[in-house]
């Protein structure tokens, strides 16, 4: 017995070691998503997805690369207004849109990061803040995007030239969008399994490295600025692959999506979820916009009970939930 | 074999809710949405003061229509255009509500608009001002009840320039909004005759107008037309009356509450357009203080709408007997509203709400008679003067 143990505790140690991914926890994931629609309203579901992908992609830079970016909005945001663009204006399939706002939201990302990446901290912080806010000014005052009216009537259009994204199925007296939910859903699943790979590669270890000790890293031979430059890209293309998304599923771009108060939302949901877990953003944005979502009614008792809950965060768990429960089981997330 | 049977039967029991709903009025109840800002900038414009209102017209109904009940549901778009196209689709969706009133923010209310085309529901604004909702963004489904940009600019300009107010500077907030307002006053003010000696931007939101008040003392016009609104109105009243500004100061969009907040020292003089006052006639006054009794305000034209547009569509699911979308509007186009808040007043094709304005001005301190009279009657402009005549609409819907 005790040597078969033993075996069995080796062997999970070479596994981890190598990372050979377990895929039983993608299954059930996917499982639980793809029933979702039939007990949730879809629209609402799809909604969650994209801020749980525009949360992890943050975190892939903060909870990973340990840059606190207070702009992420302008990517999100910008690429919403990029992909309604193709839509709606050049008439593109959505696919195309969504990549085309996607690569908008990545040479974004690639400019801004070229700037903000010779600083660290609070600096670095404020860098981003800047320059989201004049995309911000940019899509406030450009014709293309509507001003404060926003880019309205964003058509669904169809996949690949073949699939109507705007069809519903009946099912139960109920009109449900599931061609465009699944659409979502791979986006997400697609999105999420890339920041789980990048996460397990070198490349993620080197990161993790700079984000430990940079001076360190530095004297290892790693180019630490093409590294930070690298993560902060890509995690602007997948912000813009989340806001190109949700902008195709709300049928509309508004300023709200490149305003700052979204950069700090997205900094709020990787907090409350785990920062520096891959699970932890997505119940932090499950949890802020069903919050969000669930307390509209009560007028600004929200913005009072999302407050509360991010000091009661702070003070008492401060690895976010999934960070503590993680703590708690010693395991990783 | 038994099991499928069960499967079978229970699919069939949640299929059939979905089937039964085919009647005169769906899901036997005629529901109405306020969707509208509880808690940002508008909140007095609008917020629970709307839904009071809403209220207060099913009550007076007599809470059931076609033998169905009335309910309000409620919720607060936060001023975000996402948030509120996305309740309003839930509520159409899954909700089973037939109408929604108020909006109250441009963005959101063409938003909403458009999924109300999109899903065949009825959906009246009455807080959001931009000229859009009945232009190139127009719907059928689409009512713009209470007032609209290009009214309040036309209306003020029109009635200073008779007064031979005929020279104009403009103050304008620098965004889409400020820019159409801006843009329909000077239209007015060049057509009557009129001279714009200039234009000065400022951005949103600012909290210092001293250089652009002085640019306005130095162009020697006879008016500061203010293109803002809300706190950058409210500001730039305030910061003209330390200046000791002497020209005539208009705010091109007023609402009551900006009043209140300026308070009559500040604002006293100032000219502006409205679509209600409970101060203007004894009708408006029974209502102002029939809503002032349940809500301890007196109402904005904002609330007055939503009542008068909820009463009217409320009346037309009475006469037809339905509140199928398509039967209801025609019945809402063809018959006139005449109320406290409209004489004679009918919706147009593009859903443009036409009834008269008012020209109002703001009481001397002396002049008032308590905290919530404020305003005098200069004016009324009837209602076919006051509105973007239909030959100019870019709406797709109007036939030319």
């Amino acid at each position: 017995m005790q040597a078969h143990d033993l075996n069995q505790t080796s062997l999970n140690v070479v596994r981890m070691a190598d990372s050979r991914p377990n895929y039983l926890p993608w299954g059930m994931a996917l499982a639980v998503c793809a029933a979702a629609p039939f007990f949730i309203y879809p629209v609402f579901a799809m909604e969650l997805m994209c801020f749980a992908l525009f949360a992890c992609a943050f975190n892939l830079l903060l909870g990973f690369g340990g840059l606190l970016s207070f702009g992420h909005a302008c990517f999100f945001g910008g690429a919403a207004y990029l992909s309604g663009h193709a839509l709606k204006v050049w008439g593109l399939t959505p696919e195309l849109g969504i990549l085309f706002a996607t690569a908008g939201a990545a040479v974004l990302g690639l400019l801004i990061g070229l700037v903000a990446i010779r600083r660290q901290g609070i600096y670095f912080a404020m860098v981003t803040l800047a320059l989201a806010q004049i995309v911000f000014f940019a899509c406030l005052q450009l014709p293309m995007t509507g001003g404060e009216d926003g880019l309205q009537g964003i058509p669904k259009g169809r996949l690949l030239g073949l699939i109507d994204l705007s069809a519903t199925v009946s099912i139960g007296g109920q009109q449900l969008p599931l061609a465009l939910y699944f659409f979502v859903l791979a986006i997400t699943f697609g999105g999420y399994w890339l920041i789980w790979r990048t996460v397990n590669s070198p490349f993620g270890v080197a990161l993790k490295a700079i984000r430990e000790n940079e001076a360190r890293a530095l004297s290892l031979g790693y180019r630490v600025d093409r590294y930070k430059l690298a993560a902060f890209v890509m995690s602007a293309a997948l912000a813009g692959l989340a806001g190109a998304t949700k902008a195709l599923v709300v049928g509309l771009a508004s300023l709200t999506d490149v305003s700052w108060h979204m950069s700090g939302e997205v900094v709020l949901m990787t907090l409350l979820g785990g920062m520096g877990t891959l699970l932890g953003p997505v119940v932090g944005a499950v949890t802020v916009v069903s919050l969000h979502h669930e307390l509209s009614s009560l007028g600004s008792w929200v913005t009072v009970t999302i407050g509360s809950i991010f000091v009661l965060c702070v003070l008492a768990f401060r690895r976010g939930i999934v960070g503590e429960i993680a703590h708690r089981l010693k395991k990783t997330f | 074999m038994q099991a499928r049977r069960k499967q079978l039967a229970l699919a069939l029991a949640l299929a059939l809710p979905g089937l039964a709903v085919a009647g005169p009025i769906s899901d036997d109840v005629v529901k109405i949405g306020i969707l509208t800002d509880m808690s940002g900038v508008y909140a007095g414009v609008g917020g629970k003061g709307s839904v009071i209102a809403a209220e207060m017209a099913i009550a007076d109904f007599g809470g059931k229509v076609a033998g169905k009940p009335i309910q309000v549901v409620s919720a607060d778009h936060q001023n975000k255009a996402d948030i509120g196209a996305g309740k309003a689709r839930e509520w159409f969706d899954t909700q089973g509500v037939d109408m929604i009133n108020d909006l109250l923010n441009s963005g959101v209310g063409i938003a909403v608009q458009k999924l109300g085309a999109e899903k065949k529901r009825i959906t009246i604004n009455n807080g959001a001002g931009s000229t859009a909702l009945t232009g190139k963004e127009c719907s059928p489904y689409g009512i713009h009840y209470a007032y609209d940009t290009y009214a309040l600019a036309k209306g003020t300009a029109t009635a200073l320039m008779k007064q031979g107010m005929d020279s104009w500077y403009f103050l304008q907030a620098d965004y889409a909004f400020g820019q159409a307002l801006q843009g329909d006053a000077a239209k007015i003010v060049q057509a009557l005759g009129g001279k714009v000696a200039g234009t000065v931007k400022h951005p949103l939101s600012s909290t210092d107008f001293s250089s652009y008040l002085l640019q306005a003392q130095s162009s020697g016009a006879k008016v500061v037309g203010l293109a803002n609104a809300g706190g950058d109105f409210v500001n730039a009243v305030k910061q003209a009356k330390e200046f000791g500004l002497k020209q005539t100061i208009v705010g091109l969009l007023v609402f009551d509450s900006d009043v209140k907040a300026l308070g009559l020292n500040a604002a006293q003089g100032m000219k502006f357009t409205t679509a209600y006052s409970w101060e203007l006639n004894p009708e408006m006054e029974a209502f102002g203080k029939k809503f002032f009794a349940k809500a301890g305000f007196m109402p904005t034209m904002d609330h007055a709408g939503v009542y008068s547009s909820t009463m009217h569509y409320l009346n037309a699911i009475k006469a037809t007997g339905t509140d199928d979308a398509d039967a209801v509007m025609k019945k809402m186009r063809e018959t006139p509203v005449n109320d406290f808040f409209a004489k004679k007043g009918v919706i147009r094709e593009d859903g443009r709400f036409v009834h008269d304005m008012y020209l109002v001005e703001v009481l001397k301190p002396s002049e008032s008679k308590g905290q919530w009279d404020q305003l005098k009657l200069v004016a009324t402009i009837p209602g076919e003067q006051a509105f973007k005549p239909l030959s100019a609409s870019e709406c797709a819907l109007v036939k030319k």
